[in-house]
């Protein structure tokens, strides 16, 4: 199977290790991955906040070349690039004047039937089944906080996919890999998002809400799909830690990490000494050597 | 043949745009017209005592008038001619208000197409023949579907007017909701003390035959003279010899396996059970899905108990079939969940308020319950999760109502109400406790109605904030509502003890398959649609049925009890003469020229042909035809217009008549 790969910005730099991950578990799982030639911005908060038109041309740039690659499907692991291409591609297919404006722009229609897939649905596409046959650790005794933040269910109108007010998509990937979902509380609250720059303090409030409550349930880990998710959660802990110094750090992974690791990948090979937050309290629970 | 013309000016309606004079002028002069004349007003007095004056003096035989639509006076003209001593159906109504002079500008073109109207309508009367309306005798008995307060309420007016009501519910006892509410707004009187008696009443009422635990299973028939299939359930009981001890009840073993209906949930119930100790009639029924006898053939201690050997585990259902004349609808409504739906549906449960997982947020029917002197609690208030005092409770009005995203548009109008009400009660009972209740709007119309809800914020000092809740979830044993507060434009958080939802009133599940078999329309929420939303507010589209209650849309108990009267006023006014009489312009069969293809039976929308046979002298069936039943058939010709053989006739408008009437326009 052959399936587009839009990395984004993040999965280059602070979310490297969501990139490495997610290439080496997808190739286990017999899945191709073909990346977009000259791939661009796909304007995230920075145009959406300030031109529309710009940030429905900057992802329809991405849908084109996808377009001459003769994709079908085309996954964006990050949650901000999968949002604004989902919502280009309605915008595009329901908005004549919109998609004209924006062919006058770009030399041609970037009106296409491409299905753009966030991450979970990539591994549905796979087959929860075929991951189930490929577990090569047994991860029975850990237990997962399954974090979906605001963008990977919404909006969901023009998503459609999962439950906006009450996801549980993920959790079905967590217990085909036989680890232990938790019922938690803050699976959709915000975490403060790209406030972590400017206002640093809301983002180490709302963070550490949501770790409080993944730990108030008992889980061992936060698993997320989203990079900037991933740094607020991870890399803010410190500052939680300074602010709360009875905070006890939780490791914060990436769930094709997670899901990495239960294939038999090595942490070192996920890209796991990335993080801020030592994640060594989890592969000891696993028993995973280092 | 002498034929009168009336051409009305309706004010100005008819004559801003037609010259009514030259009309009738012109109508003068078609064959076989005597006399013709204008007036203002038609429809007055001295316009009808032209109409009348003229077929006496003129010794009219037909009658035209140039007036507003048939639907608006055609009753009134032909009842002038009437008077007059002239056969009603020789009084045609031309619409030269509706048809011409509303519709066109020009009073050169409008006029000359009133004279042609004028003369068609001249050359169909001329074909016109006297007709008599058809009698068809009442069955001066109703039916009253569901016994909540609405059906309780019409059954007793209909019964104490002295004709004969059935009562069917569905459910083991009648009583409805209504016996489920702990106390009542605005004047806080106990629900069941006002109902109970009423309950009571029914049962006893010589004129009443209750039928509980029974359904409606066809309707057949028309207006006066439905017949109707009533389901008897099997109860398990020999109704005749059960005294209603209970102590079947007290010895079942089955515990803790169901839920008590009546309870909501909050209580068990054995398998032989009473729904609650005043229900009527007094008798148990035994739920098969939990009983041991059913499942495994084994127990039957009811048997053993029983002094009466009233116990009858081989009990079937029984069909009664009842010849009715009126049936009152009032199957009332149900509360919505907010539990997770199928995909398909069109109704959304509240996953941000963990789709119903959370013992302590309840509906406010369980709310009442909790509240009730007959409750579980035994009135005390005690969430269900630990029997604990809640010091802090959060109520949440709209829940699903007015909420498109969850597939609701309206209103369920009695919310603000209630939870004020529950509020009160919570605050009267728990004198230190917090009440907290978010709402959108108050909607308090009604008599004493915002003075209740003003007496709940000032007097009892419940606290209302103005927004929606995004989240309801469980921390450390408190139950944490995060909402905003829109007029402080704040965000909101209450660690909550317990929370109330004011869910929707939503239509019965079955109610869509009622409605299809009594032939009344619904709208796309399942409530029952009126003829008329002002000024038939209790009729529907079929003849002899009538509404009560909240099966036509949320509405509170004084309003179902107006509703209720209202209906059976309506099915007194039916009850109040031995005979109906219907429009004699039906279709007949020419039975010399039917071929028995019966087509007009499969067009038929009021299932009116049926099939008759014809027989020889030896009594050997010779061939099957058409037959109009003239008690059913509304005239819409939608047979004469399918016979291939013409052998259909639309009395009163035949197709001689609308040949001549083609051929008038020349």
């Amino acid at each position: 199977m052959k399936v587009g790969y839009y990395p984004g910005c993040s999965l280059t730099g602070t979310g490297k290790e969501y990139d490495m991950s997610l290439r080496k578990v997808v190739n286990l799982l017999e899945t191709e991955l073909e990346e977009l030639n000259d791939w661009s911005c796909c304007g995230a908060t920075s145009a959406h906040a300030t031109n529309h038109l710009l940030a429905t041309a900057l992802p329809a740039r991405n849908l084109i070349i996808a377009k001459h690659q003769k994709l079908n499907e085309l996954v964006a692991p990050c949650a901000a690039c999968y949002n604004r291409m989902v919502v280009t591609s309605h915008e595009l297919n329901s908005n004549s004047a919109l998609e004209r404006q924006v062919a006058d722009l770009m030399g041609e229609s970037a009106r296409n039937g491409i299905k753009i897939l966030n991450i979970i649905e990539l591994f549905q596409k796979i087959g929860l089944n075929k991951i189930k046959e490929k577990v090569k650790v047994d991860l029975k005794g850990i237990k997962a906080a399954c974090y979906y933040g605001c963008l990977l269910v919404r909006p969901f109108d023009i998503t459609k996919f999962d439950d906006a007010e009450h996801p549980e998509s993920m959790e079905e990937i967590i217990k085909s890999v036989g680890a232990v979902p938790v019922d938690w509380n803050f699976k959709i609250e915000c975490c403060g998002g790209a406030h972590s720059i400017a206002h640093k303090e809301i983002v180490v409030d709302l963070s550490k809400k949501i770790i409080d409550d993944a730990q108030r349930n008992g889980a061992d880990v936060i698993i997320v799909a989203c990079p900037m998710c991933h740094s607020n959660l991870d890399m803010r802990q410190k500052a939680i830690k300074k602010e709360f110094p009875t905070h006890k750090e939780i490791p914060v992974l990436y769930l094709s990490e997670f899901v990495g690791l239960a294939l038999g990948l090595k942490p070192k090979e996920l890209g796991l000494g990335l993080h801020l937050i030592d994640t060594k309290s989890l592969l000891e629970k696993a028993e995973i050597k280092g | 043949m002498k034929i009168g013309v009336f051409i009305c000016y309706c004010g100005e309606n008819i004559g801003r745009t037609v010259d009514c004079a030259a009309v009738a002028q012109a109508a003068s002069r078609f064959p076989g017209v005597v006399c013709s004349v204008d007036y203002k007003y038609m429809c007055s007095d001295p316009g009808q005592n032209l109409i009348k004056n003229a077929i006496k003096e003129q010794k009219l035989d037909a009658v035209v008038v140039g007036s507003c639509s048939p639907h608006m006076h055609e009753k009134t003209f032909r009842k002038a001619c009437a008077d007059a001593g002239l056969n009603p159906f020789l009084c045609d109504i031309s619409n030269l208000r509706e048809h011409c002079s509303w519709v066109h500008e020009d009073i050169v073109e409008g006029t000359k197409k009133a004279i042609d109207l004028i003369r068609i309508s001249v050359e169909r009367v001329k074909r016109n023949v006297p007709l008599t309306s058809i009698r068809v005798p009442v069955t001066k008995k109703a039916l009253v579907i569901g016994g909540g307060i609405s059906g309780i309420q019409a059954a007793l007016d209909i019964a104490n007017a002295g004709f004969e009501v059935v009562l069917v519910e569905k459910e083991p006892s009648i009583g409805g909701h209504m016996s489920q509410l702990s106390e009542t707004f605005p004047t806080l009187d106990c629900s069941q003390c006002i109902l109970t008696p009423r309950m009571v009443e029914v049962y006893q009422h010589s004129k009443i035959k209750l039928l509980t635990y029974s359904e409606v299973e066809n309707v057949e028939g028309f207006i006066g003279n439905f017949k109707v299939t009533i389901r008897k359930k099997a109860r398990g009981i020999d109704e005749s010899k059960c005294t209603g001890c209970g102590l079947c009840m007290q010895k079942c073993p089955i515990k803790k396996k169901a839920f008590s209906e009546f309870e909501e949930g909050l209580a068990y119930r054995p398998a032989i059970y009473v729904p609650f100790p005043q229900a009527v009639p007094n008798l148990p029924v035994i739920d098969r899905s939990v009983c041991t006898y059913y499942q495994s053939g084994k127990c039957q201690m009811c048997v053993k108990v029983c002094g009466r050997e009233a116990i009858m585990f081989d009990q079937q259902d029984t069909l009664i079939t009842e010849d009715i004349g009126a049936i009152v609808v009032a199957t009332g409504y149900k509360l919505y969940t907010i539990d997770k739906k199928p995909d398909d549906s069109e109704i959304k449960g509240y996953g941000e308020y963990g789709y119903g997982k959370y013992k302590d947020v309840v509906d406010g029917l369980q709310f009442e319950r909790i509240a009730s002197a007959s409750g579980p609690t035994d009135g005390e208030i005690l969430r269900p999760s630990d029997k604990k005092i809640p010091k802090k409770i959060v109520f949440i009005q709209c829940v699903g109502s007015r909420d498109e995203s969850k597939g609701f548009s309206y209103c369920s109008k009695i919310c603000c109400m209630y939870t004020a009400k529950h509020a009160m009660l919570y605050k009267h009972k728990v004198h230190d406790g917090e009440a907290y209740v978010f709402y959108m709007d108050i909607r308090s119309g009604g008599k004493g109605y915002d003075e209740f809800v003003r007496r709940a914020i000032e007097e009892d000092h419940v606290k209302y904030i103005r927004g929606r809740v995004s989240r309801i979830y469980e921390q450390d044993g408190k139950y944490i509502v995060k909402g905003e507060d829109t007029i402080a434009g704040m965000p909101v958080t209450i660690d909550a003890d317990m929370v109330v939802l004011a869910t929707a009133m939503i239509s019965q599940p079955e109610s869509k398959k009622l409605a299809q078999t009594i032939g009344v329309p619904y709208d796309k929420y399942g409530f029952y649609n009126e003829v008329h939303p002002k000024l038939r507010p209790v009729e529907v589209s079929t003849a002899g049925v009538f509404l009560a209650g909240a099966c036509q849309a949320p509405k509170d108990i004084p309003e179902s009890v107006a509703m209720a009267s209202a209906a059976a006023a309506k099915s007194l006014v039916l009850f109040g003469s031995d005979f109906l009489e219907r429009e004699p312009t039906v279709a007949k069969v020419a039975e010399s020229v039917c071929a028995g293809c019966f087509y007009c039976q499969k067009v038929c929308p009021y299932n009116a042909i049926e099939r008759k046979e014809i027989k020889d002298r030896q009594g050997n069936v010779i061939k099957i035809l058409a037959y109009v039943n003239s008690g059913l058939c509304q005239g819409c010709g939608t047979c004469n217009a399918v016979c291939p053989s013409k052998a259909v006739e639309l009395i009163g408008f035949n197709d001689e008549q609308i040949y001549a009437q083609i051929n008038a326009l020349g």
